[in-house]
C-alpha cells in the first residue's frame, strides 16, 4: 500500500462527457468529504447542452473541488489531480493544470476515433507532452464493465457505472468511508435493484483496485488536514438550497406562507425544484406560463397577503421589468432573485457573471428605486434571503436578491444557524377599520421610518380599497395627476428606499485596517477568491484592506467616509465595472475596476497580481513565519 | 356583517369616468346587481383587472380591487387565488388586454381552470389608445393604424377559449340586462375560469359594430338564446330552430314547425357542438354555450399539499433533514 502525502488542501478536477456522470461523482465524494471533516469548496462547470455530441470538447462537463485545512474559500485556481474520462476532457483541462499535477485518464477512451473528436492530432499518450505530469493510465472503462458483468446488464448500460467505479477510486486514494456512498445508492436506487447492485459492485471494484492493483504504488494517496472549524452542527449546502431554505425560514421568522413563482430557466431553476419540496416549512411554488406571469404572480400573492417570491436570470428579469415598477407602485411587498448568467441575450447560461447590476439598480422605466442586496457564498444564501424579505416586508417594495450561477450550484460545508438567535421580521400590521374614514386612505398611511404602508389583504373587512399601476394621491389613495403629487410621490418613493439604509448596520471590513493605501471592494461570488488573494497578500505583509458589499442600493450610510480613507480602490467584478460605476455615481468616489467576463470566476492568482501592481513598490523582508506569500 | 346589500352597496366614490353612452355603464350596473343578488360579501371579494377602458372596473366597486398592467390580470389573479382560494376573483379585460398583449396569461388561466371570473368586454377596437384596430376587429377595419383596413383574420374569443381548454364560456350583451345578468350568476357559481364574453359598444370608436345583432328591433331573428336541455329555437315565434347537418358536419337553420324532432336541444357539456355555436353568425349564440365542470386549479393545487399554505415542520429541522456532522 502506498503512503499518504500530507497536505493541507488539494483540488480536485473530475472531466468527462456531459453523459460521464462526472457531477453526480464529484457531489457524491463532497458528500463524504464534508462527513470526513474537511472544508471545501466546488465549482461544477458544465455545458450548456444537456447532451453535447459524445467526445466532443464542447460535450465535456467538470467538477472541481478544493479540499482542505485552510478555510477554503475557492474551489482552488489550478486541480492537483485530474481525472479525465476521454480525450476531449483531457483537452479542455490540461490548460488549466499546472507541472506536477496528478492525471488519471480513463485508457480505453483514447481509441483513434475520441481523439480526433477531441483534436487531437497524435495521442497525448505518446507525444510527450504529458511527461511533466504524474501521469495514471487506468482501464477505467473495461476494468468497470468486468466489475458490472455478472448483473446482465448491456454494455452502454453497464458502462454507466463507470462514474461509481472511478469514485471508488478516488474514495481508496483519499482513504474514506465508502459508507455513506453505499447508503446513498441504496436509496437512490431502491426501485432498480440491478442498477443499484451494478453501482454498487462498480464502487467497490474501484476501490479494490487502488488496493490490490500492480499499478497501485502509481497512484498516490493523499492525508488532507481536517479544517479548524467552530464548533457546531455542520451539514453541505449549494446555494440554491441555502437562498431555498432562507426563504423559508423568512416566512418562518414572519409567520406568514411564502408563495414562489418562477419560470424555468438556467441557473435559477434549480430553486424552484428545492422550494417545490418545502411544502411542509408553508413554501408553495407555481410554475408559471413565463417570467411576467410568474412575477404577477407573486405579485398577486402579496397583495393577497402571502411572501410573493420570484425567481430567473438576467433575459428573464429584463421581461419582469415592468411588473417590478407595479409593485414599487402599488407598495407591495415581493422578492426578485436573480441568478446572474453570462450575456447578453442568451449568452452562456451555465457560466457565471456579475453583469446585471446595472439591470437592479437602475433597469427600469421611470424613476423606479428597488433595494438591491446580493448574496456571497454559497451559505450566504440563507441569510441573504432572509434579509432581502425583511426589507420588503418592513417598507412594503420589492427587493432585488442578486445571486449567479457559480453560487447556485457551488456547495461548501455550512454551521447550520440557530434559527431562534434570528430577529423576527415584521409586518406593517392592518389598522382597526375605522367607518369614519376612507379605507384608501387608511391603506396608504405609511410609517414615518420605513414608509412602508399597512399590509392589507382582501378577506379582511372593513379595509376594502383600490389599488393599482396609476398615480395615486399620497394621502387619499385614489387616483391622482396632480402635477404636485407626482413629484412628492416620486420623492417618497425614493426616499423609502434610501430609508433602508436607516435599518441596515454600517459596513465593516472583512479584512485589514480601516484606512491605508488600497481597499479592495467587492460583491457577490467574488467574496471567495478576493477574501483569499487579500489575505495572500497580507501574509507577505503588505497591506490592503477588504469590505464585501451585501447592500448594493442603498449603500450602507457609513460606506462613503470609508472608502475615503484608502487612497486607492480596487474593484473586481465578473462584468465590465458595474460597481465602479455604481460607486462613482453614487459615492463620487473613483475605483480601479478589475474585470473579468470570461463565464470562470477569478482565480485568487489572478487577483494576487492586480492587488500587487497598485501597492507601491516597497522592499520587505520575507518572514517565513508570517505565511507563505513572500513579498514582491 | 349579515346584512342583506344592494347593488348600490356595491358602488364607489369614485366618479365612473367612460364616455357617456358606453356599454361599460351597463356591464358595471349589471355586476354590482349580481353581487348583491348573489349575496357576495365585499371583503371576500376582488376585481383584478390589466389596462383598457373596461380595466377601470375596478375602481367603481366596493370590493378589494388591484388595477395591475396591460394582459397580466390572470396572472396576478391567479396568484391571489393560490395565496387565498376563499377570495372570489373578477377579472375584468378587454379585447386586446385579454387577446393581444395578455393572450398568453388568458390561454393558461383557461387551460389551469383557474377559479376567476373572467368578463371580456369585446368592443373590437382599442379604446383608451384611440381607436386602433384591435386582435379581434373584422377585417377590412378602417383605423388609425390601418387607414387602407385591417388585414388578418381577427381571433375569435369562443373558439380560443375551446381551444384553450376553457371549462366555462358565455357570451352575453352589454345592454341586455336579464341576459348578462343570468350569465353572470352562472359564472359566479362556477368552480373554475368562467370566461363571458360581453359585447361592448364603443361609442366613440366603434359605435354600431355590433348592431346586426344586438338591435332590439331584430333580435328576435338575429340572436339564438341558449339554455340548457331546451332546443334551440329563435324567430318571434320561435318558428326557427338548429340542426346538426350530418352532411357537412355544421349547424344550419331549419324550419321548427316543419322539423321540430330535428331541432338540437342545448347540452352545455357538449364540446363538439359549442365550437360550431361559437362559430355560427346568424343568429348570434348567446348565454352559457359551453360548461364542463371539473376541479378547479386552486382546490388540485391545495389537495397536493397536506396543510395547504400552513407550516407542519421547524427549518430548524428541516436544515438538519440531511447527512451532518458535528465539530467539537
Amino acid at each position: 500500500m502506498s503512503d499518504f502525502a500530507s497536505m493541507d488542501s488539494i483540488v480536485v478536477r473530475l472531466a468527462g462527457d456531459s453523459g460521464d456522470g462526472v457531477q453526480l461523482m464529484g457531489s457524491q465524494f463532497i458528500a463524504s468529504t464534508a462527513l470526513s471533516g474537511k472544508d471545501f469548496a466546488t465549482f461544477p462547470d458544465y455545458p450548456a447542452e444537456i447532451r453535447a455530441p459524445v467526445g466532443t470538447t464542447y460535450g465535456v462537463s467538470a467538477y472541481q473541488m478544493n479540499i482542505g485545512a485552510d478555510p477554503i474559500t475557492t474551489a482552488g485556481d489550478t486541480p492537483d489531480v485530474l481525472v479525465a474520462f476521454n480525450p476531449a476532457a483531457l483537452k479542455v483541462s490540461l490548460p488549466l493544470v499546472e507541472d506536477g499535477a496528478l492525471l488519471i485518464i480513463n485508457s480505453d477512451s483514447f481509441t483513434a476515433r475520441n481523439l480526433a473528436k477531441a483534436g487531437y492530432a497524435q495521442d497525448p499518450r505518446e507525444t510527450g507532452e504529458l511527461d511533466s505530469y504524474q501521469f495514471v493510465p487506468v482501464d477505467i472503462g473495461h476494468l468497470n464493465l468486468e466489475a458490472v458483468k455478472p448483473f446482465g446488464l448491456s454494455k452502454s448500460d453497464g458502462g454507466r457505472c463507470k462514474n461509481f467505479w472511478a469514485l471508488g477510486l478516488l474514495m481508496w486514494m483519499f482513504d474514506r468511508d465508502l459508507t455513506p456512498i453505499e447508503d446513498w445508492i441504496r436509496r437512490k436506487f431502491a426501485k432498480n435493484e440491478v442498477v443499484e447492485d451494478a453501482n454498487m459492485a462498480a464502487l467497490h471494484a474501484g476501490h479494490a483496485f487502488g488496493e490490490t492493483a500492480e499499478l497501485a504504488e502509481a497512484i498516490p494517496r493523499f492525508n488532507v488536514s481536517k479544517a479548524q472549524h467552530a464548533a457546531g452542527v455542520y451539514r453541505g449546502i449549494t446555494g440554491a438550497e441555502a437562498l431555498s431554505l432562507g426563504l423559508a425560514a423568512a416566512g418562518e421568522l414572519a409567520d406568514r406562507p411564502v408563495l414562489f413563482c418562477s419560470y424555468p430557466i438556467t441557473p435559477a431553476s434549480p430553486l424552484l425544484h428545492r422550494l417545490s419540496r418545502l411544502g411542509e416549512l408553508g413554501v408553495g411554488t407555481f410554475q408559471a406560463e413565463d417570467e411576467i406571469a410568474a412575477i404577477c404572480a407573486a405579485i398577486g400573492a402579496s397583495y393577497a397577503g402571502v411572501i410573493g417570491v420570484t425567481s430567473s436570470s438576467g433575459p428573464g428579469i429584463a421581461l419582469k421589468t415592468e411588473a417590478m415598477g407595479l409593485a414599487v407602485n402599488a407598495e407591495l411587498p415581493l422578492v426578485i432573485v436573480n441568478a446572474q448568467r453570462g450575456g447578453p441575450s442568451t449568452g452562456l447560461p451555465t457560466k457565471t457573471e456579475q453583469s446585471d447590476l446595472y439591470q437592479a439598480i437602475y433597469g427600469r422605466n421611470a424613476d423606479t428605486p428597488i433595494p438591491v442586496i446580493a448574496a456571497k457564498s454559497a451559505g450566504d444564501c440563507f441569510f441573504a434571503a432572509i434579509e432581502a424579505v425583511r426589507i420588503a416586508l418592513r417598507h412594503m417594495t420589492p427587493v432585488v436578491l442578486l445571486s449567479d450561477g457559480y453560487l447556485s450550484n457551488a456547495a461548501e460545508p455550512w454551521l447550520i444557524p440557530d434559527i431562534g438567535a434570528l430577529e423576527p421580521i415584521e409586518c406593517n400590521a392592518p389598522p382597526a377599520p375605522d367607518e369614519s374614514r376612507e379605507a384608501e386612505g387608511m391603506a396608504f398611511e405609511r410609517n414615518s421610518e420605513t414608509l412602508g404602508r399597512p399590509w392589507i389583504a382582501p378577506g379582511m373587512p372593513g379595509l376594502m380599497h383600490r389599488l393599482g399601476g396609476i398615480e395615486k394621491d399620497i394621502s387619499s389613495g385614489h387616483i391622482s395627476y396632480d402635477p404636485e403629487n407626482h413629484q412628492r410621490m416620486t420623492n417618497m418613493r425614493a426616499a423609502k428606499v434610501e430609508s433602508v439604509a436607516k435599518f441596515i448596520p454600517d459596513q465593516k471590513i472583512e479584512v485589514g485596517p480601516d484606512e491605508g493605501e488600497l481597499l479592495v471592494v467587492a460583491w457577490g461570488s467574488t467574496y471567495g477568491p478576493t477574501y483569499q488573494a487579500v489575505q495572500e497578500i497580507r501574509r507577505s505583509r503588505r497591506d490592503v484592506s477588504y469590505v464585501h458589499l451585501r447592500h448594493l442600493m442603498p449603500f450602507p450610510s457609513n460606506l462613503g467616509e470609508m472608502l475615503g480613507r484608502f487612497n486607492q480602490l480596487l474593484v473586481p467584478e465578473m462584468n465590465m465595472g458595474q460597481l465602479s460605476t455604481v460607486l462613482r455615481d453614487k459615492l463620487g468616489v473613483d475605483p480601479t475596476p478589475l474585470c473579468k467576463v470570461t463565464g470562470q470566476p477569478f482565480l485568487i492568482s489572478e487577483l494576487v497580481e492586480k492587488i500587487r501592481s497598485m501597492l507601491p513598490p516597497v522592499m520587505v523582508v520575507a518572514d517565513e513565519s508570517a505565511g507563505k506569500g513572500k513579498a514582491q | 356583517m349579515s346584512a342583506v346589500l344592494t347593488a348600490k352597496d356595491f358602488a364607489t366614490s369614485q366618479d365612473v369616468r367612460w364616455c357617456p353612452g358606453c356599454g361599460d355603464y351597463a356591464i358595471l350596473k349589471a355586476v354590482t346587481k349580481t353581487l348583491a343578488d348573489v349575496g357576495a360579501r365585499p371583503e371576500s371579494t376582488a376585481f383584478i383587472s390589466g389596462i383598457g377602458c373596461a380595466s377601470r372596473f375596478p375602481y367603481y366597486v366596493e370590493t378589494y380591487g388591484f388595477h395591475t398592467i396591460h394582459g397580466r390580470a390572470p396572472a396576478v389573479a391567479t396568484g391571489i387565488k393560490l395565496a387565498n382560494p376563499e377570495i372570489d376573483v373578477w377579472v375584468v379585460t378587454g379585447d386586446g388586454d385579454s387577446l393581444s398583449i395578455g393572450g398568453n396569461h388568458l390561454m393558461h388561466a383557461l387551460r389551469r381552470n383557474v377559479g376567476l371570473k373572467i368578463l371580456l368586454c369585446n368592443n373590437e377596437i382599442y379604446g383608451l389608445t384611440k381607436g386602433q384596430y384591435s386582435p379581434t376587429s373584422r377585417t377590412g377595419t378602417r383605423s388609425p393604424s390601418s387607414p387602407q383596413g385591417s388585414i388578418g383574420m381577427p381571433v375569435s374569443p369562443g373558439l380560443f377559449a375551446l381551444g384553450s381548454g376553457a371549462r366555462f364560456f358565455a357570451r352575453a350583451i352589454d345592454t341586455d340586462k336579464a341576459g348578462l345578468g343570468d350569465v353572470l350568476k352562472e359564472a359566479y357559481a362556477f368552480d373554475g375560469a368562467a370566461l363571458t364574453e360581453i359585447f361592448q359598444n364603443c361609442i366613440v370608436y366603434n359605435e354600431d359594430v355590433f348592431a346586426d345583432f344586438t338591435d332590439r328591433k331584430t333580435a328576435a331573428d338575429t340572436q339564438l338564446r341558449l339554455k340548457h336541455g331546451e332546443p334551440m329555437l329563435f324567430g318571434a315565434d320561435n318558428e326557427k330552430g338548429i340542426r346538426f347537418n350530418p352532411d357537412n358536419f355544421s349547424l344550419e337553420v331549419i324550419d321548427a314547425k316543419v322539423a321540430a324532432d330535428q331541432v338540437l336541444r342545448h347540452d352545455v357539456a357538449n364540446k363538439v357542438v359549442a365550437n360550431m355555436l361559437v362559430e355560427l353568425k346568424s343568429p348570434v349564440a348567446l348565454g352559457v354555450i359551453y360548461k364542463n365542470a371539473a376541479d378547479s386549479f386552486e382546490k388540485s393545487w391545495y389537495a397536493a399539499r397536506k396543510n395547504g399554505l400552513k407550516r407542519s415542520s421547524k427549518v430548524a429541522d428541516v436544515l438538519r433533514s440531511t447527512n451532518t456532522w458535528v465539530v467539537s
